[in-house]
């Protein structure tokens, strides 16, 4: 079967927050609103919603089911709710405009971060009878991994630092950007460890956020954007669960992703990758080839703004814009989910 | 961890704690209650009162609602069912009337108890009130309300000129 041509056509994303006293209803509503008023649609016109966020972070068993609220659900339309990024979100209505049933579809997504634990609720991700019990810590498993990391020299301290630094100099330039800083990588490795070998500035700054995006098919796509972002290659790979069982000095879910979704094939002009640590980005950037010439993370990435179960989709968002302002024609856009970069998914965009 | 039948047990409960927040739209309804007050929110759009005011936002418009509009305090039941299955921590009598109330001047129902009466005589159309507990009691909660019962009203018509339809 020929696939259809899709792409992202608008974007719309809520200036990061902390301890925000919103509802995420009330963060969610404004930022669909302003995406319909951008891509001059209807709420009538989206054949599909689909979202991404995590009840274990609200503490509300089905409190996905409120957010329905943000889009109006009156005369009924069709949605749907992945316990899991909006990129997750953004994938299965891919496959839905894919199946042909409909051109388009609106993906959300949103995350408070800050309102519970975040390090403790991400580790119940991990295997509930082996690994969560002994409530690891987030933060805490992707340092074991540095730690990997550095005993191999995979990666050193001063590129962590390095990739720390141009983060923090890009959300400079980045009005949802919540952490921005203009301190050299020599500045920031004189700063104290806080979990070592990581220090503060290796760990994403958790932020209350969200976002959306439009995705159409072919000829509807060109008469809503200028220059629509075409998906021309998107996968998503889960290395186990068993955290003992992979290799922590690589990642070869992203590897195979990124080559699935073809990102060898051409050169890529911006990469966004989602990696809540330092050392991941550098671990990404091997599993996939990515070179010199790649800019990675314009945007600052989620090192300086990670609203959990939003953050990746923030990573399309900032590729595709990218697409749009003419500043790149081949981009990428990644996602994580789980304990060190368990999953990956990997997308491939392009200008005409 | 014991050892029982040859077998080791592990017992590791995990609690996390959480700030909620009600958000701006639905405080005024929280704050309502603390004075002993029903305190909905009107959409901006359609007009429709939502009592409680969800999540400060219509859900058929999808507009963040405006307005405070008192309702209440008394109101007909839209709908009911009597418990009779006794449960771990009850805390209320058998047989108990669980209903769904539409308070005067509110567009949804919400639920609550109605006690005051035998339960066989409970009705659709049938008018109630609140019974509120002592105000050293009172939190930001519905829970300020003991429970509703019946005003002796006649019964109202439930039809056209019902929002909740």
């Amino acid at each position: 079967m020929a696939l259809r041509d899709i792409a992202i056509v608008g974007t719309a994303q809520r200036p990061s927050e902390v301890n925000s006293t919103f509802t995420s209803v009330e963060i969610l509503l404004p930022v669909i609103q302003q995406l319909l008023d951008k891509v001059k649609i209807e709420r009538s016109d989206i054949g599909f919603w689909c979202h991404g966020s995590c009840d274990y972070m609200s503490g509300q068993p089905f409190s996905f089911v409120s957010a329905v609220d943000a889009i109006g659900a009156w005369p009924p339309i069709i949605e749907s709710h992945v316990e899991a990024d909006g990129a997750f979100a953004l994938y299965e209505a891919w496959v839905k405009i894919q199946t042909g049933e409909v051109d388009v579809a609106l993906v959300f997504s949103n995350g408070k971060t800050t309102s519970g634990p975040i390090d403790q609720i991400l580790s119940l991700q991990t295997d509930p009878y082996m690994v969560a019990p002994l409530k690891p810590g987030f933060d805490a498993l992707a340092a074991l991994q540095a730690r990997a990391c550095l005993e191999a020299g995979v990666v050193t301290e001063r590129q962590m630092a390095e990739v720390a630094a141009r983060s923090r100099r890009d959300a400079r330039n980045n009005a949802v950007a919540y952490t921005k800083g203009n301190e050299s990588a020599d500045d920031l490795l004189a700063m104290p460890y806080t979990l070592n070998p990581l220090r503060a500035h290796d760990c994403a700054t958790p932020v209350d956020g969200c976002n959306a995006i439009v995705l159409a098919a072919g000829d509807v796509a060109r008469r809503l954007a200028e220059r629509p972002a075409w998906i021309r290659g998107i996968d998503h790979r889960i290395d186990t669960q068993r955290l003992g069982a992979r290799s922590m000095i690589e990642s070869s879910s992203a590897a195979i992703a990124a080559q699935k979704a073809g990102v060898a094939r051409d050169r890529i002009d911006v990469a966004e990758l989602h990696a809540p640590y330092t050392h991941q980005e550098l671990l990404l950037r091997n599993a996939m080839g990515l070179s010199e010439s790649t800019h990675i993370n314009p945007s600052g990435g989620a090192l300086v703004a990670n609203p959990a179960m939003a953050a990746g989709l923030a990573r399309f968002a900032e590729a595709a814009e990218s697409i749009f302002a003419g500043s790149a024609d081949r981009v990428l856009a990644h996602c994580t989910s789980g304990p060190m970069l368990q999953q990956n998914l990997v997308c491939v965009m392009e200008g005409e | 961890m014991s050892e029982a039948d040859g077998l080791v047990r592990l017992r590791q409960p995990i609690g996390v704690t959480y700030n909620w927040s009600a958000g701006p739209n639905a405080t005024s309804h929280l704050a309502g209650l603390m004075n002993g007050q029903f305190v909905g929110k009107r959409c901006p759009s359609c007009a429709l009162v939502y009592f409680p005011p969800r999540n400060g936002v219509c859900p058929k418009c999808a507009k963040i609602l405006a307005g405070d509009v008192e309702v209440g305090p008394k109101g007909t039941i839209t709908t009911f069912c009597i418990v009779n299955v006794p449960f771990l921590g009850q805390k209320i009598k058998l047989p108990y009337v669980a209903a769904q109330i539409l308070l005067d001047g509110a567009d949804i129902s919400m639920q609550h108890l109605i006690q005051e009466c035998e339960a066989e005589d409970v009705r659709i159309g049938m008018r109630v009130e609140p019974v509120w507990k002592d105000k050293s009691e009172w939190g930001a909660t519905l829970e300020n309300v003991q429970h509703f019962r019946p005003t002796g009203e006649p019964d109202r018509v439930m039809g056209a000129e019902s929002g909740a339809s």
